[in-house]
């Protein structure tokens, strides 16, 4: 049965929604960008509007520090190329970032505009100087002198792919070994389509290897490749590996059939590949991004209720408020202070949830954790659940300690120049990743990349 | 990459921007950092009898919402002791060996006291002196600057003075305050003159506060006038340049300045004759950091046609300006509107039905709407319409008139138009 019948099967006769009936209808809704067309007249007015600011808090407020000033007096001026360059040098991930950026906490937050009326559109001006170069392919860095030094990078991510950008720059050989068909990591995989299609982040991984960077897809180190032989026949190694699937919620019936792994979903999904029978009702366990597009992913797929459920409370979700707006307009319903205690099935398919409501009690340390309040328990009928309650760490399966790289609860420790504890290993992005540090973002991602790429290079250079 | 160096009368700069004469080259420490920014070239700010300056002195023309259109300034000269910026130039020199400095003079209209500066300041080390006969006010009261630079004899006779001490080349910088530069510009080249620039600040008077009917900017309750320059006075050099590139007696090189803030406006100056351009206004309005921009676009444009020297640009475009006599009176354009781009906001309507050829009519058509259509026939082809539109949805098209060129001096000759003198 293909993708388009299975769905019609479940939610046929639902008169509240309109029914897809070919797989390329039922796609449709997930191609469609959440981006507003840019037209150049707009991007000419709101350009011009930028004051270009010295020392502007825009660039400070970018982890990356783009010259966004630059960057869009260069929009003004017709210099296209010169303002993607801008774009582009500071943060390999530009074209991505653009897109998937909390800007509002982040360049726009900073923008000295936005009390005087309103900021600066930095991320859509962001967008068109950088589609500018991207849909004319227009190569924008080339690789420096040979250093003949060799460096090998496990995951082609956005930290892995600004790490190896850099070292081509530099002058190094780089390897990328990465376990994927493609290169780009959660970009290419994990976030929405109508966020960030795929083309984007293979473009943006396109400019790198064009450099010279050789990529190993489909070589999943640690089982097809030891740590051990890359730290023996490179001159230094990167780790940028990212996390894991989401953990399991351990509770009774995780097993049955209707029960998703949201980063798993949203791969599925992206890739085009069928999800199966979603039912009318998706409830989704979890507060963060990943939960937000696993849910709006699961209404652009046509299913009529979708709710998220959490443990705590609205102000203490970590999605950005953007993701959050947005999934509200996309009619992602809400519901607060409750979790799930067992998934409840029927013929080994998800019939419901059983939840139990939650409220918010002092740890002992100063922070708030959710208690669950007997005899509060709810059932909710449901034919899916998605679990996005983070990502597990993948530490474990590349046996780090065999290489002598210390990790913490699964987390790989660096310094401030993103060495490891041995000395010839340097890590970048998600997997040095520990809550409450840093965000984990496209954009520190790209930033770690580049700054581990700096201290690689002054380690060689030694 | 395209090699962006020029050599100015012998003057070489790694690139065509310098820093005009002004309140940016005022001191080793703002040229310094310009040429870190990386400026080819600045002139330095006129040297001659440090004079004092008032307070305020500048004043900014804000249009529609846009601020710094452009700027009037009521500064003279230097107002900074002679050895204070000769042991500054040396400095910077020394420091950035590569660049040009240029230094500006300006003194009282006798030959000793043009031999005494130029001998003590090329003693420094400069590339080049820059003779201000241009400043419109306050120095052309003590007959300086302009009271100099308008009168031909004049400018002739104080070029030949420096000219005969000088050891590097003399660049005359003229006044737009004349009526037409081509005179002044051959007595500076009869005098000795190795290169042009041009232009100086345009007479001007701000404005007034209409709350207390003081002159803008105001000086203790009064006002003067001031010399004009920034965005607003591109047009007016561009002319002066053009005019004076296609001029044969003025057979040397031309330093644009005017109302230059990006690389496309020094690719237009360049285009019309420039060999270098000055820049004063867009520095003093976002910092000496726009260069970088200009060097960059400049280079990506040259780059992408294909052009491997910025001198190559230098009067491409003089063939193409003609006396009005000398255009071709059967070319015809007609507007054309984008009606999926049209906004509707009417503005091209009543610039036509007002003003121009009544050439726009409002069609209603099947489903309501009103389209604006251009009658081609009556259509003159003045571009207005293109020019208000906000969102430049109109474009003017050439028609085909089926007739061959002609030119009013050809019609002139065959008798066909009244006899009106072209000269
Ligand atoms: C659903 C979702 C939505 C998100 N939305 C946003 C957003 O809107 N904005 C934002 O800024 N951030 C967002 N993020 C976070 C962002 O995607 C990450 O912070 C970022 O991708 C981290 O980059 P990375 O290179 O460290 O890791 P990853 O992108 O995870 O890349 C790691 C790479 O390593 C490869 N790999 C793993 N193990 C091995 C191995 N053993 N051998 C070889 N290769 C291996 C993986 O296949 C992967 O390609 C989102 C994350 C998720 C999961
Ligand atoms: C405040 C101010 C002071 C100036 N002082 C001088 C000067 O000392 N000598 C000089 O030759 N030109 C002087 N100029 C004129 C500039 O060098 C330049 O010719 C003019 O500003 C036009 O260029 P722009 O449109 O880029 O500003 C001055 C201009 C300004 C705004
Ligand atoms: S702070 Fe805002 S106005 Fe200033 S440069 Fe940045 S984006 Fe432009």
């Amino acid at each position: 049965m293909n993708f388009a019948k299975q769905l019609l099967s479940v939610i046929g006769g639902v008169t509240t929604v309109k029914i897809a009936t070919t797989a390329d209808e039922i796609l449709e809704p997930l191609k469609k960008t959440v981006y507003q067309e840019l037209s150049d007249f707009d991007v000419l007015q709101e350009a011009n509007r930028c004051l270009f600011c010295y020392d502007a808090p825009c660039i400070k407020a970018c982890p990356t520090h783009i010259d966004v000033p630059s960057f869009i007096r260069k929009i003004t001026t017709g210099n296209m190329t010169g303002s993607a360059r801008v774009i582009f040098d500071a943060n390999p991930m530009g074209a991505s970032c653009a897109r998937v950026c909390p800007t509002e906490e982040l360049c726009e937050g900073a923008c000295v505009l936005s009390e005087e009326s309103h900021s600066i559109r930095i991320g859509d001006l962001q967008r068109y100087a950088t589609d500018w170069v991207r849909e004319r392919d227009i190569s924008l860095f080339v690789a420096g002198p040979s250093t003949g030094k060799t460096v090998a990078i496990v995951g082609a991510g956005p930290a892995g792919l600004s790490t190896a950008r850099d070292l081509a720059r530099y002058g190094h050989k780089v390897t990328l070994f990465e376990l994927r068909e493609q290169l780009g990591g959660l970009n290419t995989y994990g976030i929405v389509p109508f966020r960030l299609p795929a083309e984007i982040p293979l473009w943006e991984a396109a400019q790198v290897t064009h450099l010279g960077v050789n990529a190993n897809t489909g070589s999943k180190i640690g089982v097809d490749i030891s740590l051990q032989a890359l730290v023996d026949s490179y001159d230094a190694v990167v780790l940028a590996f990212g996390m894991g699937s989401v953990p399991r919620l351990n509770i009774p019936g995780e097993d049955l059939h209707g029960v998703w792994d949201a980063i798993d979903f949203v791969d599925k999904v992206k890739r085009g590949e069928d999800v199966g029978i979603l039912g009318e009702r998706v409830g989704v366990i979890g507060a963060g991004n990943t939960a937000i597009d696993a849910a709006t992913c699961s209404r652009r797929l046509g299913v009529p209720h979708v709710t998220l459920y959490y443990r705590r409370g609205e102000q203490h979700m970590s999605a950005y408020k953007f993701e959050y707006e947005f999934a509200k307009q996309e009619r992602v319903e809400y519901r607060w202070y409750s979790t799930p205690k067992r998934i409840l099935g029927e013929g080994g398919r998800v019939t419901g949830v059983e939840f139990v409501k939650t409220r918010l009690d002092s740890d002992g340390m100063g922070g708030m954790r959710p208690i669950a309040m007997e005899g509060s328990e709810y059932i909710e009928p449901m034919d899916t659940v998605i679990r996005a309650i983070g990502q597990s760490k993948l530490s474990a399966m590349l046996q780090l300690d065999s290489i002598g790289v210390a990790t913490r609860a699964g987390v790989v420790v660096v310094d401030d120049q993103f060495r490891t504890s041995n000395e010839k290993v340097f890590a970048a992005g998600d997997c040095t990743f520990t809550k409450g540090q840093a965000e984990a973002m496209v954009v520190e991602a790209a930033q770690q990349g580049k700054l581990a790429a700096a201290s690689i290079h002054e380690y060689l250079s030694l | 990459m395209a090699d962006l160096s020029v050599n100015f009368a012998g003057i070489r700069s790694p690139n065509p921007f310098w820093l005009a004469s002004g309140p940016p080259t005022n001191s080793a420490y703002q040229v310094m950092r310009a040429f870190e920014a990386g400026w080819g070239g600045a002139v330095w700010k006129t040297l001659g009898e440090p004079i004092i300056n008032v307070s305020s002195r500048l004043a900014g023309f804000d249009w529609n919402g846009h601020r710094m259109a452009g700027i009037n300034n009521l500064e003279l000269i230097t107002d900074r002791p002679l050895e204070d910026n000769l042991k500054e130039i040396r400095e910077v020199k020394r420091a950035f060996p590569d660049r040009a400095i240029i230094a500006s003079l300006m003194v009282d209209p006798i030959r000793e006291r043009w031999h005494e500066i130029v001998k003590r300041v090329q003693d420094v080390g400069v590339d080049g002196f820059e003779l201000n006969y241009g400043c419109p006010h306050g120095m052309a009261e003590m007959g300086m600057g302009a009271a100099v630079g308008q009168v031909p004899a004049l400018v002739r006779e104080n070029t030949e003075w420096v000219a005969e001490v000088s050891e590097v080349p003399v660049i005359v910088k003229l006044t737009p305050n004349v009526t037409d530069i081509r005179h002044t510009a051959r007595a500076a080249v009869q005098g000795g003159a190795h290169a042009v620039s041009m232009i100086n600040t345009i007479n001007s008077l701000m404005g007034v506060d209409i709350d207390t009917w003081i002159p803008i900017p105001e000086v203790d309750g009064m006002g003067s006038h001031g010399g004009y320059c920034g965005p607003a006075v591109k047009p007016i050099a561009l002319h002066m340049v053009s005019d004076c590139a296609q001029d044969r007696l003025i057979n040397v090189p031309i330093s644009g300045i005017g109302g230059i803030s990006t690389w496309r406006d020094a690719i237009e100056f360049m285009l019309l004759g420039a060999t270098t351009v000055q820049v004063c206004t867009a520095a003093m309005t976002y910092g000496f950091r726009i260069v970088e921009d200009m060097i960059d676009g400049l280079s990506s444009y040259l780059d992408s046609r294909g052009i491997g020297s910025v001198e190559e640009l230098v009067g491409q475009s003089l063939p193409r300006i003609k006396a009005w006599g000398e255009l071709n009176l059967n070319y015809k354009v007609v507007a054309k509107i984008d009606q999926e781009d049209c906004i509707h906001c009417n503005r091209c309507f009543v610039a036509c039905e007002d003003t121009a050829h009544q050439s726009i009519h409002p069609q209603t058509v099947d489903d309501g709407t009103t389209l604006l259509v251009v009658d081609e026939e009556e259509c003159v082809g003045c571009n207005l319409c293109s020019m208000v539109c906000p969102v430049n949805c109109i474009s003017m098209v050439p028609l085909d008139t089926g007739k061959p060129p002609v030119t009013w001096r050809q019609l002139e000759a065959q008798g066909a138009v009244h006899n009106i003198k072209i000269l």
